[in-house]
């Protein structure tokens, strides 16, 4: 059974008293443990559809059915909890909570889990994520302290912390060099690969598209093309040929002053 | 989300902005401080003016001599010769309530120490006198029931009359005074005491046993008042009236008869004055709250420029699971906080500056545990008034929105 089924899904708004046709009528099914990568120009839809996929805003008229439930009638507050149990958001700008440690940022989601976790397991569950994308050294530091790199991976281990079974991810590489993309598109092919997790991964970028097993290419708010990709890239085999240097040029930089006494 | 977690999220958000969140608080902290010391300036005046009064005793009632007619000429207050002793005895054993009499008969004399003389008002009094007026002696002692029944020579200076006769701070005590030429030994000092209610320096003056005026310095029988005093402020008035029924019988007087006496109270005087301080004390919380106002505006103001400054946190919070009331709780548990640690602060420092105005400027005030608790809930009120529109509008936001604010 698909994790998401969107039918005949449409949004629009009003811009005044323009109505902005988002969304023209999307149906799609996406499989549990895909990872599938929505392309298309600025203006073709694709964040719109990803903003309802996210349960963050909700369809004009249409049905969507996220893991059997039709989440298109809930409420605002059961739609917060829906992105809470099920989702993990990654964006662009990473989002994290400035003059915070990266510990407390992964832990974000869980304060609003309503399950009264303690703290200690809250504490566990965040060292957990952190050691998934690999900072456990990191966790004390400040987002000023990390690399844009560090950061997205940061933002990649809050978005794991609830076990959600869907990871959103809105430009993820959109603020990042070359190689930390690639870094990054393979925490997130690890994740998909071993855990199962779903991704959908929006971007713009051809080569980034790629990474994903399909490709949903929209333009004026429709799905122009739907297939998988051609010759799929993989990140790890990419990064193994890259010369290490760069990224530990990278990680010098961005160490406290105490890191480099000791 | 619980209460506890709540408080977590929001000194922590508070914690990252240490400047901002200490100076939103100065202004909750100044707002309170001044409420608690113009309270506390306000019912330290008051209760010094409720002090004054008490020590010229609210409980205190004066019997004076009333009008005497004589063929249609009325000689005007004091002239009447008919009260007596045995009026003040009567008072003392017939009516309830009564706690000490006292009989009293003026006059004035000059007084003569050595080479000094002072003319002077020379009370006769009763033994019971200094208790009706919490007014102690400061050397020596007031006379006693023997002195009175002997009608004996003794005196009780004024502090003024003494500094006159004998110099500043001299002791008197067991020298020998001459009042219209006849010895007096002087006993004891008074405590000073004061201006009276009416302005005239009540220090100015010489306690001798009503007695004595009576037979060594006036020949008269009669008295010329009688100073009682209630068991208690309350019952003040009844005794009055009382007194005044009584000495209406003991006089013969018939209905229709007019007084040939007064009954005063301070009652009247004493309400007047402690309404004057309590409309000063509200003025001046009244400008102290406009204060905690403008400190309460304040932390609206830094809330609302918080919430757009962290519109993008909002949007982050929301995507991860926080609901509208989750956000709406965040935002007024900061206000809240500030405001109430501002006014914890702020007590202190009230209490601090109360307690120095009283030591360097010796105001006296009162810190009263009432204006505390006023000002400490008016604090709390004042977060949660001007923080609930700030938080309001925090909840308000749309994720997708902020998400993308810039």
């Amino acid at each position: 059974m698909p994790i998401i089924t969107t039918t005949d899904l449409t949004k629009t708004y009003s811009l005044g008293d323009i109505p902005v046709r988002a969304l023209r009528g999307v149906s799609v099914d996406i499989e549990s443990g895909d990872f599938v990568s929505v392309t298309g120009p600025s203006g073709s839809g694709k964040s719109t559809f990803m903003h309802i996929l996210g349960c963050l805003d909700r369809s004009t008229s249409g049905q969507y059915r996220l893991d059997g439930t039709d989440v298109s009638t809930l409420s605002k507050d059961d739609l917060a909890v829906i992105r809470n149990r099920k989702i993990g958001f990654v964006f662009q700008g990473f989002n994290l909570l400035p003059r915070t440690s990266a510990l407390d940022n992964v832990e974000l989601p869980l304060l609003y889990s309503g399950n009264g976790m303690k703290v200690s397991e809250r504490r566990r569950r965040a060292q957990d994520a952190l050691a998934a994308v690999g900072l456990t050294d990191r966790s004390d530091h400040h987002p000023n302290q990390l690399s844009g790199g560090q950061q997205q991976r940061v933002a990649i281990a809050r978005a794991l912390i609830s076990d959600p079974s869907i990871v959103l991810a809105d430009e993820p590489t959109g603020n990042l060099d070359s190689r930390t993309s690639v870094e990054v598109m393979d925490i997130f092919q690890t994740l998909n690969s071993e855990r199962g997790i779903t991704i959908l991964l929006i971007t713009h970028e051809r080569e980034i598209a790629e990474y994903g097993s399909r490709i949903i290419g929209f333009r004026d708010g429709r799905i122009l093309a739907d297939h998988a990709t051609d010759t799929r890239r993989i990140a790890r085999t990419e990064l193994a040929a890259l010369p290490p240097d760069v990224d530990l040029e990278l990680d010098r930089r961005h160490e406290t002053p105490a890191d480099q006494g000791a | 989300m619980s209460l506890f977690m709540i408080l977590r999220v929001a000194l922590k958000a508070l914690g990252r902005n240490k400047m901002r969140t200490s100076l939103t608080m100065l202004g909750m902290i100044i707002g309170v401080a001044a409420v608690i010391t113009m309270v506390a300036l306000g019912s330290g005046a008051q209760q010094s003016i409720e002090d004054q009064i008490k020590s010229a005793g609210t409980n205190m009632i004066t019997v004076s001599a009333g009008n005497w007619s004589s063929g249609g000429v009325r000689h005007g207050a004091g002239s009447a010769t008919t009260l007596s002793i045995d009026d003040a005895e009567a008072i003392r054993e017939q009516i309830q309530g009564v706690q000490y009499v006292a009989a009293g008969v003026n006059t004035r004399g000059q007084v003569v120490f050595g080479n000094q003389n002072w003319a002077t008002r020379i009370q006769g009094a009763d033994v019971e006198f200094p208790l009706i007026r919490f007014w102690p002696t400061e050397l020596g002692t007031f006379f006693t029931p023997t002195d009175v029944s002997a009608a004996a020579k003794v005196a009780v200076l004024g502090t003024i009359v003494r500094n006159t006769l004998f110099g500043e701070g001299a002791d008197p005590v067991g020298q020998t005074i001459r009042i219209r030429n006849q010895p007096f030994k002087v006993i004891g000092v008074l405590a000073v005491k004061g201006p009276g209610s009416f302005g005239e320096d009540q220090d100015d003056t010489i306690f001798v046993p009503y007695t004595t005026v009576q037979k060594k310095l006036r020949g008269i029988r009669y008295i010329q008042s009688i100073t009682v005093s209630a068991m208690s402020a309350a019952q003040t008035v009844a005794v009055a009236d009382e007194i005044g029924a009584l000495l209406r019988v003991q006089h013969g007087l018939i209905p229709g008869d007019e007084d040939d006496f007064r009954v005063r109270t301070l009652e009247e005087m004493a309400r007047v004055r402690s309404e004057t301080t309590r409309t000063m004390t509200s003025l001046l919380a009244s400008i102290a709250g406009v204060s905690l106002l403008v400190g309460g505006i304040g932390i609206m103001n830094i809330m609302l420029v918080s919430v757009t400054e962290r519109t993008r946190e909002i949007g982050l919070r929301m995507a991860v699971g926080a609901k509208g009331k989750d956000v709406l709780f965040q935002f007024l548990a900061e206000a809240i906080v500030i405001s109430l640690l501002g006014g914890a602060i702020g007590i202190g420092l009230g209490v601090a500056l109360s307690q120095g105005i009283t030591q360097f400027l010796e105001w006296p005030t009162t810190v009263s545990p009432n204006a505390v608790a006023v000002a400490f809930g008016f604090a709390a009120a004042t977060g949660i008034f001007f923080g609930f529109y700030p938080a309001r509008k925090a909840a308000r936001l749309d994720p997708i929105e902020s998400l993308r604010f810039e």
